[in-house]
């Protein structure tokens, strides 16, 4: 695979790294906030990568105009999808920081070991 | 007007319209009814179209008058009703049962919200399975995860809150997971409907982006499913909910994730990768093996009555697992009975935790020594349910262990250890269920003892018309295993 053909991915290789990123960030921090942005961060790659396959070369936004003939238009169905898929990822992040507010008021820290110890 | 065609559409909307509906119903006791009523509908919806399965119809609809592949199409085929007779039984047994149990642990002016989000729940869950579209599954999926982490975090208990937030954290990272490997085999493809996917894979040039959705939509699945050794949100989820919630989600919404798991396993890949029914069976079986051996063996040593059940759970899960890795139509056969079995006694065993919820604040073993003298209908119900969990002939457990065991024999070179496996592990089952009754029965109790006080009659009841189900279904098992037998049919019919 020639260089131009692996930056021709550039999209797909900004998608793998950012899945990455998130993925750790879940993994690895202690606190609970943290774990929640990179479980933020570990959705928007996906929206990332749906946005990504449904662009046409040249393709623009899929409105038939009178008069027009032979247009090349964008899939707009992973734009329909992933805007569903953010508001699943809002409504998840919501409700993540919302439990962790009560976990702050329950045991009075929000970093994961000082609860497990709590117990 | 006849409302057979738009069962498999109201089975969704009913609930769903229903949810936001409960929350006007103010007045104490008014939202409880609602909902239970709304529980009960939604069973019978499911029951009629399972008797209309089993004579041989199937289901499909197409939402908005929009044909398939365009529009989204809802599909109940044996499998989907044998499944949505297992989640619509555990909501509206559950709910009919949760009223004096959901008093004691939810706040009364909280109730409304509560009952809203079961709803949810259910809507979410029956919407997984009607759903014919794999975008639609995600977020029906989401819907219910979401739904059920705000019942696992309503109790009273705070260790929930560290729980939901485990299970929030793995349910979102394998619904991503699913979402990946979708949008993989939609970028190959270009639809969305399972059975235009299974039909447009073989004409697929680069293969490798359907390999790599494979594995993402397993893995995916299997963190929700719990599947060992993903299964580590369970346990703690499970032990900390509320009791009612534990009964509801224990029997039905695991299994759920199982069911998509296995269909789109064999609807869309089994057929069109080649080896990849080897793959399957290799990923799956060692999984199902272990989780079956380890979570046995810690359900052994458990000392939380809740915790060990759960345990048991992940266990089972196992069982399921083992049967549908045989990519064979008896242990398919296997699998979805034991869905439907394992749903009725652990169901069973959770209720008759609620019960004993009543008089015991602790759940642990070490402080519910001499129940039976104190609840004896309680305890009596709890040792039926484990004699089934256990697979005691004359029981539902038995019915799916035995389909297990002998379609493990067909296995060629590696059955002797996969029924050494099946039955080292149900020597386990004995232990940790023989531990539940010697504590219940055998040991001396820690405080005076207290005259007899049962739980509620509801509860009770309800308890003890799963105990004998267990029974019933036992003996008589032809309703679950003609579904089974009609799936497993059904599925294999697009292998080969």
């Amino acid at each position: 695979m020639s260089l131009l053909e692996l930056l021709g991915y550039f999209n797909y290789w900004v998608f793998a790294i950012v899945l990455s990123i998130g993925l750790y960030t879940v993994i690895a921090k202690v606190n609970l906030v943290k774990k929640l942005i990179g479980l933020s961060i570990f959705q928007s790659a996906v929206f990332l990568m749906y946005i990504t396959m449904d662009k046409v070369e040249g393709g623009t936004a899929p409105i038939i105009q009178k008069g027009v003939e032979n247009q090349i238009f964008s899939n707009p169905i992973p734009q329909v999808l992933i805007l569903t898929a953010i508001v699943v990822g809002v409504s998840t992040l919501a409700l993540g920081l919302a439990i962790v507010v009560r976990i702050k008021e329950a045991y009075g820290t929000i970093e994961e070991n000082e609860i497990l110890d709590a117990d | 007007m006849d409302l057979t065609p738009h069962l498999p559409a109201l089975q969704v909307i009913v609930p769903m319209l229903a949810a936001p509906l409960i929350l006007l119903l103010q007045p104490r006791g008014l939202a409880w009814a609602g909902a239970t009523l709304v529980a009960i509908f939604s069973f019978f919806i499911a029951l009629t179209m399972a008797v209309a399965v089993s004579k041989g119809a199937h289901f499909g609809y197409d939402m908005g008058g929009w044909t398939a592949p365009y529009g989204i199409e809802l599909y109940v085929g044996a499998f989907g009703a044998l499944v949505l007779v297992i989640v619509t039984g555990a909501a509206a047994l559950s709910l009919l049962a949760a009223r004096a149990s959901i008093d004691s642990q939810i706040e009364l002016e909280r109730q409304p919200l509560f009952y809203s989000a079961w709803l949810l729940v259910l809507a979410g869950l029956v919407g997984i399975v009607v759903s014919a579209d794999a975008f639609n599954i995600f977020v029906f999926m989401e819907i219910s995860s979401l739904a059920s982490y705000v019942l696992i975090a309503g109790g009273p208990d705070r260790r929930a809150l560290p729980s939901v937030f485990k299970y929030l954290i793995m349910g979102t990272i394998g619904a991503t997971f699913y979402l990946i490997g979708v949008g993989m085999v939609y970028m190959m493809t270009g639809t969305l409907n399972l059975a235009d996917m299974e039909s447009r894979i073989g004409g697929v040039t680069d293969i490798n982006p359907i390999l790599v959705a494979a594995g993402f939509i397993t893995i995916g699945l299997a963190l929700k499913a719990a599947v060992f050794p993903l299964h580590v949100w369970l346990p703690n989820a499970y032990t900390h909910a509320p009791h009612m919630i534990t009964v509801f989600l224990a029997a039905c919404a695991t299994k759920v994730a199982i069911y998509v798991l296995i269909r789109f396993d064999f609807v869309v890949f089994q057929a069109n990768l080649s080896g990849h029914q080897l793959q399957f069976s290799l990923f799956l079986m060692p999984l199902a093996l272990l989780g079956i051996m380890v979570a046995s063996a810690v359900a052994m040593f458990e000392g939380n009555l809740k915790r060990l059940l759960g345990t048991s759970s992940v266990a089972q899960i196992g069982y399921i697992m083992l049967g549908a890795s045989f990519v064979t139509e008896a242990g398919l056969i296997a699998s979805a009975a034991h869905l439907f079995n394992h749903a009725l006694a652990k169901g069973g065993l959770f209720l008759a935790v609620a019960c004993l919820a009543y008089q015991y604040k602790d759940l642990r073993l070490a402080q519910l020594a001499g129940a039976a003298k104190t609840m004896p209908y309680t305890a009596a119900a709890m040792v039926v349910c484990g004699l089934s969990l256990i697979g005691v002939p004359g029981t539902a457990g038995f019915i799916s262990k035995w389909l297990l065991l002998s379609a493990a024999m067909d296995e060629g070179r590696f059955a002797w250890l996969l029924v050494a496996v099946i039955l080292i592990s149900s020597l386990m089952a004995l232990v940790y269920v023989w531990r539940i009754v010697e504590t219940l029965y055998f040991k001396q109790a820690v405080a005076e003892a207290q005259s007899p006080k049962e739980a509620p009659g509801v509860l009770l009841l309800v308890t003890w018309v799963v105990a004998l189900a267990n029974i019933g279904f036992g003996l008589f098992p032809q309703f679950p295993l003609s579904l089974s037998s009609a799936a497993a049919k059904l599925l294999l019919g697009h292998v080969l």
